[in-house]
């Protein structure tokens, strides 16, 4: 019997290996897969137990703070709610549902994990603390451009707005400001119209317009095939991919300089210049300055979008429901109109800022960026965050013909609107035809009962001290000309921003 | 040094345990110190001496490593207990400590010599069938079924697991009838080269697989019945010797659980939350693998070393009323908390803590003489390694999971008290084998 006795110690033996061998399956082989199971919320909970660290201004203002709540956890408080709710985002763990810089910075503020935890770990004690990071936000530009794009709102009838300010030789975003916005303190209130967590800064779908010019002059010019003076026939209309295409009025021009073309936005210039370009030119300019690729912001990339021509389902043989993107040289293109900034070309207000700003940096594009530091409980500097260059788009020479044909733009041009005394501002404006009327429906591109709705954009920055390059459009007013509403904006918010510094 | 002696300093580990445990709660938990919390760390320490004494009087010759195993896994019990559950199930979960030491003292003085209880052997299985199916009684069945199965009965306030006892009647039946039917069941004549034992003999063992069978129907729990008829097979292989009957009874079950599993729906869902604890809709769905998937999440985050005693996350922060992350934290998944807090390591130690006991459980039934004490503490030893391999297999997917306590540690008064009996009759047979004048 003792023999059996032996055998069955062994069988209970290789019951408790099979036991030990399970646990440490669990615990350290799949451990990573566990952890990373979408149904698994410790980590979601042991984060509310952490003092988060504050999102700062670049003025050391508080955007997003921690209070205590019960329960030994924190929440979240954003004194500035609305203003800063899409570039600061919100935390709401319970929910899983995390945005802005509190999604794309979250390892920073819960503090990234120091030391060993061991099984002294209770000894350690205390409450952990995250890391600030300090944003290169201006509350007071922020709080300028909001308070323009709600004038546009409630005057001009604009749906939305957004305004980005970059400073074009770091980066730095200055403001990121877009309308409508939400409360991040209470997101779950936020109803649509009057309220929106989408950032139209960075997630809209917009027609650019004669802003999109900028891009078209770049590729002409450096690519050495002209000059500003090489002459084209303004005349009004042009038949371009098969359609009749008119200057704004169908005024003609006659004989003009590329530089006059820009001045005036002609598009029976740009129209049949985009398509001499060819796709393929277009193509290689619109990658250098950023198109076709989410922009290379510290923010959440679901918040964000590419912005280049992009066709809905049942166009360019998309079959699905969310949007494709296309490249300028697919044959669904018309190159022409893509020259111009109409066709099926969409961009986002981020996108033309880093545009503006690769031109007023003498073409040197840098990646922009919200962070400039994160800064532990001690004080110490843990991650400064140094400038990055993204392309050199074109050479200092062409940016800097290119920035006096902005200039005339701002001085004789359709820009007029932004030429503040003592600020020589350098800028193109947008008109972009939404193919929407103010009342009733459109009859072959015009509008029979009303208005036309059209998207006002402004892209600029000041030539004599080029410290800061600005974006700013307004969605849906009716004959909404860019010069007309968005230029004034910009001018004073570049205003504001230099204003600032020393 | 004399076994008692040896028994005295193995409880040096035991006090170390407890007052190296309770000082972790008190730090992690510095606003809540208390004198009265640290007395209760005192009083359980105080019972495991006053138990030592009465073993010392009662059975000298005992093993001496088998009630500081006890002790040590007691006191773990209570700390992980009063860090999960608080002080008030702390105290409680030492007052059964306390009842279930008299329950000891009482076995030990009342079955002086156990031997006796094989006369009332059919008296002890009957009275074990019986309390097994008290779950199922009108009026005693527990509302609420634990986990789908029929575990608990409700006697007023009180809650009683009688499974536990039943585990303990059961081999005490077992050792008993094997004792008389082993040498007829080890025989037998040659069928197509198989020695076939006689039916009249293998009659109560087919009427025992009968019994596993009709647990799984009737209390719904493939673990209880699983430890049950592991322990029938395990004390029949040692009766016997013969592997052939393991075989074939392992083979019997595997048919019986796997037609039951697939005709009974709690039986099926339990298997479907064991083998797809991250499915969505099981995840979600009322007892469905909720507890199976958060009792991983807790081990995952324990990894190697563990995150420290007091850390692991158990309910949900602030929420109001307590939503807990791991169901049943105290109970059932109490080994997955020790893992999350412990890692690997601690669980293993624990896991070779019990494992050591069954050796000298084992040790106990080779010095043993006599066949039914051989079998008796073969059974208990088996039954107990097989209750944690149930609970333990079960939270770390292994099999599916049942709710059985692991012994002496998880929160529970049944299992306490049980436990306590299934030691002390470990101790008398280890008492009387290890009797000087038996070794002449």
């Amino acid at each position: 019997m003792n023999r059996s006795i032996i055998r069955l110690f062994g069988v209970v033996i290789l019951l408790f290996t099979v036991l030990i061998v399970w646990t440490s399956r669990w615990t350290v082989f799949d451990a990573t897969a566990l952890q990373n199971n979408s149904l698994n919320k410790l980590e979601f909970f042991a984060t509310e137990k952490i003092k988060r660290g504050r999102i700062l201004a670049d003025n050391g203002a508080a955007l997003a703070e921690s209070v205590r709540a019960g329960g030994g956890t924190w929440t979240r408080r954003y004194p500035y709610g609305s203003l800063f709710a899409q570039a600061v985002g919100y935390n709401v763990l319970s929910q899983g549902q995390r945005d802005g810089l509190e999604w794309s910075r979250a390892s920073e503020l819960l503090g990234k994990p120091t030391g060993l935890t061991s099984v002294f770990g209770s000894f350690n004690g205390g409450p952990k603390v995250g890391d600030d990071v300090h944003t290169t936000l201006d509350p007071k530009a922020q709080r300028l451009a909001r308070q323009l794009v709600v004038y546009a709102q409630s005057h001009y009838m604009a749906t939305a707005g957004s305004v980005v300010a970059i400073v074009p030789q770091t980066g730095a975003v200055k403001v990121m400001y877009s309308a409508p916005s939400y409360n991040d303190n209470d997101p779950s209130k936020c109803k649509f119209p009057g309220c929106s967590l989408v950032n139209y800064a960075t997630q809209a779908e917009l027609p650019p317009g004669s802003t999109f010019k900028l891009v078209t002059t770049t590729a002409a010019l450096n690519s050495r095939k002209y000059t500003p003076d090489s002459v084209f026939n303004g005349n009004s209309p042009v038949t371009v991919s098969g359609h009749s295409l008119e200057n704004d009025s169908n005024y003609s021009y006659g004989r003009v300089t590329l530089t006059k073309a820009l001045t005036d936005s002609i598009n029976t210039v740009y129209a049949p210049l985009g398509v001499t370009l060819g796709g393929s030119l277009m193509q290689e300019y619109m990658h250098r300055f950023g198109f076709y690729s989410v922009p290379p912001l510290d923010y959440p990339a679901k918040q964000m979008i590419a912005s280049g021509e992009r066709f809905y389902k049942g166009f360019c043989g998309n079959r699905l429901d969310t949007p494709k993107l296309v490249p300028v040289t697919s044959s669904c293109v018309d190159v022409g109109r893509t020259a111009i900034g109409q066709a099926n070309l969409t961009v986002t207000p981020m996108q033309m800022a880093m545009v503006v700003s690769a031109i007023a940096n003498d073409g040197k594009l840098m990646e922009p960026r919200l962070t400039s530091k994160v800064v532990n409980t001690d004080g110490q500097v843990v991650d400064s965050v140094r400038p990055q260059e993204y392309d050199q788009v074109m050479k200092p020479k062409i940016a800097a013909e290119l920035q006096q044909m902005m200039r005339d733009v701002v001085e004789e041009g359709t820009g007029t609107a932004a030429n503040l005394e003592g600020l020589s501002i350098a800028g193109k404006t947008g008109t972009a035809s939404t193919g929407l009327c103010e009342h009733g429906l459109p009859v072959n591109g015009n509008c029979p009962d009303g208005l036309p709705l059209d998207d006002a954009w402004f892209v600029g920055f000041p030539l004599n001290d080029p410290r800061i390059a600005v974006a700013v459009e307004l969605t849906d007013i009716p004959n909404g000309y860019g010069g007309q509403f968005a230029a004034p904006i910009a001018a004073k918010v570049i205003q504001t921003l230099l204003g600032e510094k020393p | 040094m004399r076994a008692r002696n040896r028994e005295l300093f193995g409880l040096i580990p035991a006090s170390l345990l407890i007052s190296a445990g309770f000082a972790a709660v008190f730090i992690q938990r510095s606003n809540q110190l208390s004198t009265v919390s640290l007395v209760y760390g005192g009083v359980f320490l105080g019972l495991c001496v006053v138990g030592h004494i009465f073993i010392r009087i009662t059975l000298p010759h005992a093993d001496p490593y088998i009630f500081p195993l006890v002790a040590v896994l007691a006191c773990f019990g209570i700390v992980m207990v009063y860090r999960i559950d608080g002080a008030t199930f702390a105290r409680q979960q030492a007052q059964w400590f306390v009842v279930g030491l008299a329950l000891f003292a009482g076995t030990v003085i009342v079955f002086r010599d156990y031997r006796k209880l094989e006369n009332y052997r059919y008296l002890i299985v009957i009275a074990s069938i019986v309390l097994m199916a008290l779950p199922r009684v009108p009026g005693l069945e527990y509302a609420a079924q634990t986990n789908g199965a029929y575990l608990e009965i409700h006697l007023g306030s009180l809650t009683f697991q009688p499974t536990e006892f039943g585990k303990v009647g059961l081999v005490i039946f077992l050792a008993s009838y094997l004792r008389d039917h082993r040498q007829a069941l080890a025989g037998g004549r040659k069928i197509l080269g198989y020695r076939m034992p006689p039916l009249k003999h293998l009659g109560p063992l087919l009427l025992l697989w009968g019994i596993a069978m009709l647990i799984l129907v009737f209390l719904h729990d493939v673990g209880s019945s699983l430890m049950f008829y592991g322990g029938l097979l395990a004390i029949l292989y040692v009766a016997t010797n013969r592997i052939s009957f393991v075989l074939v009874g392992v083979v019997a079950f595997a048919a019986g659980a796997w037609y039951l599993s697939t005709h009974i729906p709690h039986i099926d869902s339990r298997v479907d939350a064991w083998l797809h604890p991250f499915d969505p809709k099981l995840y979600t769905a009322p007892g469905g693998s909720f507890q199976l998937a958060n009792g991983q999440f807790a081990m995952a985050a324990g990894g190697l070393f563990g995150q420290g005693f007091g850390q692991a996350m158990l309910t949900v922060p602030g929420s109001h009323p307590v939503a807990y992350l791991i169901p049943a934290p105290g109970t059932d998944m109490i080994y997955t908390v020790i893992t999350d807090e412990l890692g690997l390591f601690g669980a293993t130690a624990l896991l070779i803590t019990y494992l050591i006991l069954c050796a000298r459980g084992f040790k106990a039934a080779i010095l043993a003489r006599d066949s039914f004490s051989k079998l008796l503490a073969t059974g208990l030893s088996a039954i107990l390694a097989l209750q944690v391999f149930v609970i333990v297999g079960g939270v770390t997917r292994v099999i599916p999971l049942t709710g059985v306590t692991l012994p002496f540690v998880s929160y529970g008064g049944s299992s306490i008290l049980a436990n306590f009996v299934l030691v002390a009759l470990l101790l008398m047979v280890s008492d009387r084998a290890r009797r000087p004048e038996y070794a002449r």
